[in-house]
């Protein structure tokens, strides 16, 4: 009875028999929707990079194609130039990254570890950001990156991307609640020692900082590469637009196969990102639920 | 002591500054001028050479625009369809996966893998499987199970419906993790006394369980109604607002005010409607959490 990471069921519950009957019904059938959902459309995805137009109209569910069309793969990144578009995409996102962590790290050290007398109000400044939904952004940050209060337009310009995804409320909440329950004992051991505010900063904290990094890098990068509407409106010439935003556009000038090649492409960063990182992602995401309360 | 540009070098004012200008810089710009401006815009009418007040016209135009009732009217459709298809669903899987013991990082991640797709992807993916012929992915599925082809996004009033399933199947995997890691924080000393009183599985969900994550669902409901009050991207790339506007949404029609309009962008309108909507979001989460108070302390 006392199981400390018991669930619902007992361990006498799961002894009966209608339970334990009734548990690996649930399993299958959970297991069997976890797969077909998730990542059935991912497999069929991958599939229809490699067949032929013809036999993914008229057979789409067919398990396996008539004869792998490899030539679908090389036109996509060739002759449509997804080579291009997926530069760009890392690009953004590598861009987006360095800045949000950036602002984050030396904004959260400000903010909860320097702690100037104007901390206060910056803090509030801030936190109130959160409570203003995006849409209202939307038109007067579009004209400012057409008319920047100094400089050029800003339009194809990368910085347009990358500055407004630095300017996150919440990367800074979550670096600072965690500056904020680092041990002060280190700081003033560091400070006796004669370690000046950059070097603490540099030295002390970030290393100790490195799961809110990572929890901050996953969400600006997925961030980044999720985004659409946004870089469509400030990257209108094609040359510098990420994969996401040529996708839609691409679809009318080519053949299907070719499409479904090219979107099977544009899965595979964030693919490869979350299996290699699967635990940060998942932190991060109930950390997401936990903290926007 | 008196405060002077010395004490305040020695107090370390100048390296203060040098970490949080960055970050002043940044949201001054890209953070909290364009929010000012998005109300101070509502006022005015401008073609960005010249910009003039005009008082309440924009709202008038706004709140006058035959469409803004048929797009009000979708994306509450919308946030009522996502809230029917959507909020069950997760919370019933991450009850199940919460009872499985072996291989639950398995079963979270390949709940997560829907929310790691771009939606662009997602969405062009999803259009041709609701391909509306009979061969169409779906439209085979359906046969199978001996039911007539669906024609999906092609008529107006199966056209949301479709969005929605494919926004509720890209979103779920994040509320799943979620509703998981509030599971783990249920004390189990409470299904150990629910046990002593007798209380079965059934029970224990309906009595200790879904009252336990009270709080997070509460927060998850208006976290999907501010969410899905500003859907663009599932109306936008699959049917374009339509068939027949069955699908334009209030941020499509920002959207259509701001960037495609062929007189020149009409920002005024864009952002009254914006600042329109924005308001209504902040009276509703106020009026929702007062509510909410009251039942989580009861």
């Amino acid at each position: 009875m006392s199981d400390t990471d018991r669930g619902i069921l007992s361990t006498f519950d799961r002894r009966g028999r209608g339970v334990r009957a009734g548990m690996s019904f649930v399993h299958v059938l959970l297991f069997g929707g976890l797969v077909v959902a998730g990542l059935g459309p991912i497999l069929w995805l991958g599939k229809a990079a490699v067949t032929s137009t013809q036999d993914t109209i008229t057979q789409p569910i067919a398990l396996w194609p008539h004869g792998i069309d490899w030539a679908n793969l090389t036109q996509a990144w060739f002759e449509v130039h997804i080579d291009q578009y997926f530069l760009n995409t890392v690009v953004i996102a590598v861009g987006s990254w360095l800045f949000s962590l950036a602002l984050a790290t030396t904004a959260g050290y400000g903010l909860s570890v320097l702690r100037p007398r104007y901390a206060g109000i910056l803090n509030g400044a801030v936190l109130a950001t959160l409570f203003v939904p995006s849409v209202v952004l939307l038109v007067p940050l579009y004209l400012t990156i057409v008319h920047p209060p100094v400089g050029q337009s800003l339009l194809n310009n990368y910085l347009a991307v990358w500055l407004p995804a630095a300017a996150n409320a919440f990367n800074i909440l979550l670096v600072k609640r965690f500056f904020d329950n680092l041990p002060r004992e280190v700081f003033e051991a560091a400070r006796t020692d004669g370690a000046g505010p950059i070097r603490l900063f540099w030295s002390i904290v970030l290393p100790m900082s490195r799961p809110i990094l990572g929890v901050v890098s996953v969400f600006a990068i997925i961030a980044s590469l999720k985004d659409y509407l946004w870089p469509m409106l400030v990257l209108p010439d094609p040359a510098v637009q990420p994969l996401g935003v040529r996708l839609p556009a691409i679809q009318s000038q080519v053949e299907l196969d070719v499409f479904l090649a090219a979107l099977a492409i544009s899965t595979i960063i964030p693919i490869v990102l979350f299996l290699a990182f699967q635990r940060v992602f998942l932190r991060s995401a109930g950390l997401g639920g936990a903290v926007k309360g | 002591m008196k405060r002077t540009p010395l004490t305040w070098y020695r107090g370390g004012g100048l390296s203060n500054l040098l970490f949080l200008t960055p970050m002043i810089i940044v949201f001054a710009v890209f953070s909290w001028s364009p929010i000012v401006r998005s109300f101070v815009m509502s006022f005015q009418k401008t073609n960005l050479i010249t910009t003039s007040w005009v008082g309440l016209d924009n709202f008038e135009n706004v709140l006058t625009d035959p469409l803004l009732g048929t797009a009000v009217v979708n994306t509450l459709y919308f946030a009522v369809l996502a809230l029917i298809f959507g909020f069950p669903v997760p919370l019933l899987l991450a009850v199940l996966m919460s009872e499985v013991k072996r291989g639950k990082g398995v079963y979270s991640a390949l709940a997560y893998l829907p929310v790691v797709i771009p939606p662009v992807v997602a969405v062009l993916l999803w259009k041709f499987f609701y391909d509306a012929s009979p061969t169409g992915v779906f439209n085979t599925m359906l046969g199978w199970v001996g039911i007539a082809p669906q024609p999906w996004l092609q008529s107006s009033a199966s056209a949301m419906p479709s969005l929605v399933i494919e926004a509720t199947w890209a979103a779920a995997g994040g509320s799943i993790i979620i509703y998981l890691a509030a599971l783990l924080s249920v004390p189990p000393e409470l299904y150990d006394a629910a046990e002593v009183d007798g209380a079965s599985v059934w029970r224990k969900v309906w009595h200790v369980t879904l009252p336990q994550l009270r709080g997070v669902v509460f927060i998850m409901l208006i976290l999907q109604v501010i969410a899905t009050a500003q859907v663009f991207l599932e109306p936008f790339l699959f049917t374009g607002g339509g068939p027949n506007n069955a699908t334009v949404t209030v941020l499509m029609l920002i959207y259509r005010y701001a960037f495609q309009n062929s007189l020149g962008g009409n920002y005024g309108e864009a952002t009254a409607l914006s600042v329109m909507l924005a308001i209504v979001l902040a009276v509703l989460s106020f009026a929702y959490f007062r509510v909410t108070e009251r039942w989580s302390s009861t």
